[in-house]
């Protein structure tokens, strides 16, 4: 099904917020940490209600990441809050070594990631997270698409035991699945089914893919859609089942191809069913001052760019 | 429990553990964990309230230590070995291929006594107190115990966690910092003086101690009274002077037997000052 009915306009981070609040009403163990961003991050509702359970660390992220690993002992489970950038790069040694290595029950939410982060520049635009994060051994990755379903990814991590990097941002996208679905980690959502090319895409570039996705079908060209919004572990089963199927497959996200969802793809393709690919994503560069809309163009990720990507993958398909 | 003459007879036999551990693999880290004997001792054998035979990660109602110099692992690994935590024996795997006792402190393979992974510096502080404010929301009347060095105290990360315990009135954790005054490339006031401990920690708010780390008597005292002012609003901070290498002779208050293990012969020669009173594993 391609034709959604857009529910409402909304950021992802607040389907984190309100998933945070709601996890805080019905899980006495959830705790949460932010390091000065708590509007930003939309961990005011959870703040008010549970300020218990609440730890303001200030401009602190190393210690941020340490206090959730100590947390976890004693039986809590602390979701940190801060940007994608001083959530991943600027504390990987303290994730690696305190949280993944020594498996520790912690939550690392992470707003503000990708280039849609707008105007504060190339400082804050984080394009590598999902590839540092995916490489960590012990590592849950997820990006959902919209605020329904980070909202119930949020709620859903709580209860899967271990290390999670949820990955969300800043503006306003179109929210268009369900407010009541259940959330499956590490089970790909088949968006739509079609036969002639395949389009695995994550985070902000899944709505843009639907719309792509309607402009090829409507040129006669069978579009198999899947939102991978679990990196890690990857549902190599759906992807794998959809590239034999189609024989030809576009990766689409708002990060770096290298090491991103590409590569993921592309590595496991490559494995079980080799399979042309064309990449959708940030090329070996870093960002920019723009607004979202005016960057995401400049750097090639919006709808033409997947459908273009779709038409040149169908025309490098073996035997056509 | 155990009178200082009984504590003292164990640093012995653990010394003897340390300096036969790094020997075995020709590797380790023998002098900060020699040390650090006494406190180790004091801790496990006297002053935490513990529970080996039922170890479990949550600790709730068990004073928690963590060590966040993970590279002293020797005196760590025989102290909890002795204590009952996991058996003897089990000091002949240390760093060997499939062991639970690793280079560093890990929790990866499971060894009983071992909260968090430690190694890369700068660390537990942070750890430390998220447990410790874990253990006020579970009102849980225990403490939590860290140990640094003082080299360790370049990483920014401890300033960071100093700040934070101070804020928020972190009052259930004791820290010790192993002011030995070395490090790898040399004395820390050569590679990067730490400059006045007393008034830093003060300074970020904590309530200092200072000890004498290689007498027994000094390090219980100190503990004690350190115990007796948790709970008022400060964390607490102990500046523990020790000497490097300390109980044999040739490796004593050099930062050359920072990461050096003994041959055969420099083993004997330290054996040879080290009286085996438990049993050697």
């Amino acid at each position: 099904m391609l034709d959604f009915q857009i529910t409402g306009s909304n950021d992802t981070r607040s389907g984190f917020g309100e998933g945070l609040a709601e996890l805080g009403r019905t899980n006495p163990k959830v705790v949460a940490l932010c390091a000065d961003l708590i509007g930003s991050l939309k961990m005011d509702a959870f703040k008010k209600e549970f300020p218990d359970r609440f730890f303001q660390v200030g401009i602190a992220e190393a210690n941020m990441m340490g206090l959730a690993a100590g947390l976890t002992i004693g039986g809590y489970i602390p979701f940190t809050g801060t940007f994608a950038n001083f959530s991943t790069g600027r504390v990987y040694d303290q994730i690696r070594q305190s949280i993944a290595y020594s498996d520790k029950n912690v939550k690392i939410c992470a707003s503000h990631a990708g280039l849609t982060l707008g105007e504060d520049g190339a400082t804050h635009q984080i394009l590598e997270d999902i590839g540092m994060m995916n490489m960590m051994p012990n590592m849950t990755v997820i990006n959902p698409c919209d605020f329904n379903q980070t909202k119930a990814a949020t709620i859903a991590i709580a209860s899967h035991h271990g290390p999670v990097y949820l990955r969300f941002g800043r503006p306003k996208v179109q929210t268009f699945t369900a407010a009541d679905q259940k959330f499956e980690i590490g089970k790909a959502w088949h968006i739509h089914e079609g036969k002639d090319v395949s389009i695995f895409a994550t985070g902000h570039l899944v709505w843009k893919a639907v719309a792509a996705a309607k402009a090829l079908e409507n040129e006669g060209i069978s579009v198999d859609l899947i939102n991978i919004h679990t990196i890690k572990p990857l549902d190599v089963e759906a992807v794998v089942r959809s590239a034999q199927k189609t024989g030809a497959v576009v990766t689409a996200e708002e990060h770096q191809i290298n090491g991103g969802l590409g590569s993921v793809i592309a590595q496991t393709l490559s494995r079980h069913c080799p399979t042309p690919i064309e990449f959708v994503g940030v090329n070996d560069s870093f960002g920019e001052s723009a607004t979202p809309d005016q960057l995401m163009k400049k750097y090639g990720l919006e709808v033409e760019n997947v459908y273009a990507a779709a038409k040149a993958v169908v025309g490098r398909k073996v035997g056509v | 429990m155990s009178s200082i003459e009984e504590l003292k007879r164990t640093c012995s036999q653990v010394r003897r553990d340390i300096v036969r551990m790094v020997h075995a693999v020709n590797s380790g880290h023998p002098g900060g964990s020699l040390g650090c004997t006494e406190f180790f001792v004091a801790l496990y054998f006297k002053q935490l309230r513990l529970n080996p035979e039922n170890w479990n990660m949550d600790g709730k109602g068990e004073d928690l230590f963590f060590l966040s110099n993970g590279h002293i692992s020797p005196v760590w690994y025989s102290v909890l070995s002795r204590r009952g935590f996991f058996p003897v024996a089990e000091m002949a795997t240390f760093r060997k291929l499939n062991s639970r006792l690793q280079g560093h402190p890990t929790t990866h393979e499971g060894l009983p006594g071992v909260r968090i992974a430690s190694g890369s510096l700068g660390q537990g502080l942070s750890v430390a107190l998220g447990a410790a404010q874990a253990k006020k929301l579970n009102n849980d009347k225990t403490l939590v115990y860290t140990l640094h060095g003082d080299g360790e105290l370049q990483e920014g990360q401890i300033w960071e966690a100093a700040m934070y315990a101070a804020h928020c009135k972190v009052d259930n954790i004791i820290s010790t910092i192993d002011v030995n005054g070395q490090q790898i490339d040399g004395p820390t006031e050569k590679v990067m003086s730490l400059g006045n401990l007393r008034a830093k920690w003060e300074a970020f708010g904590w309530e200092v101690l200072e000890m004498n780390g290689n007498e027994m008597a000094s390090v219980l005292a100190t503990l004690e009274m350190a115990t007796s002012r948790t709970g008022q609003g400060k964390p607490i901070m102990i500046l523990m002077t020790t000497s490097m290498g300390k109980g044999v002779d040739f490796m004593e208050g050099t930062h050359k037997w920072h990461g050096v293990a003994p041959n055969d012969e420099e083993l004997a020669k330290a054996l040879g000052q080290l009286e085996e009173t438990m049993g050697d594993y």
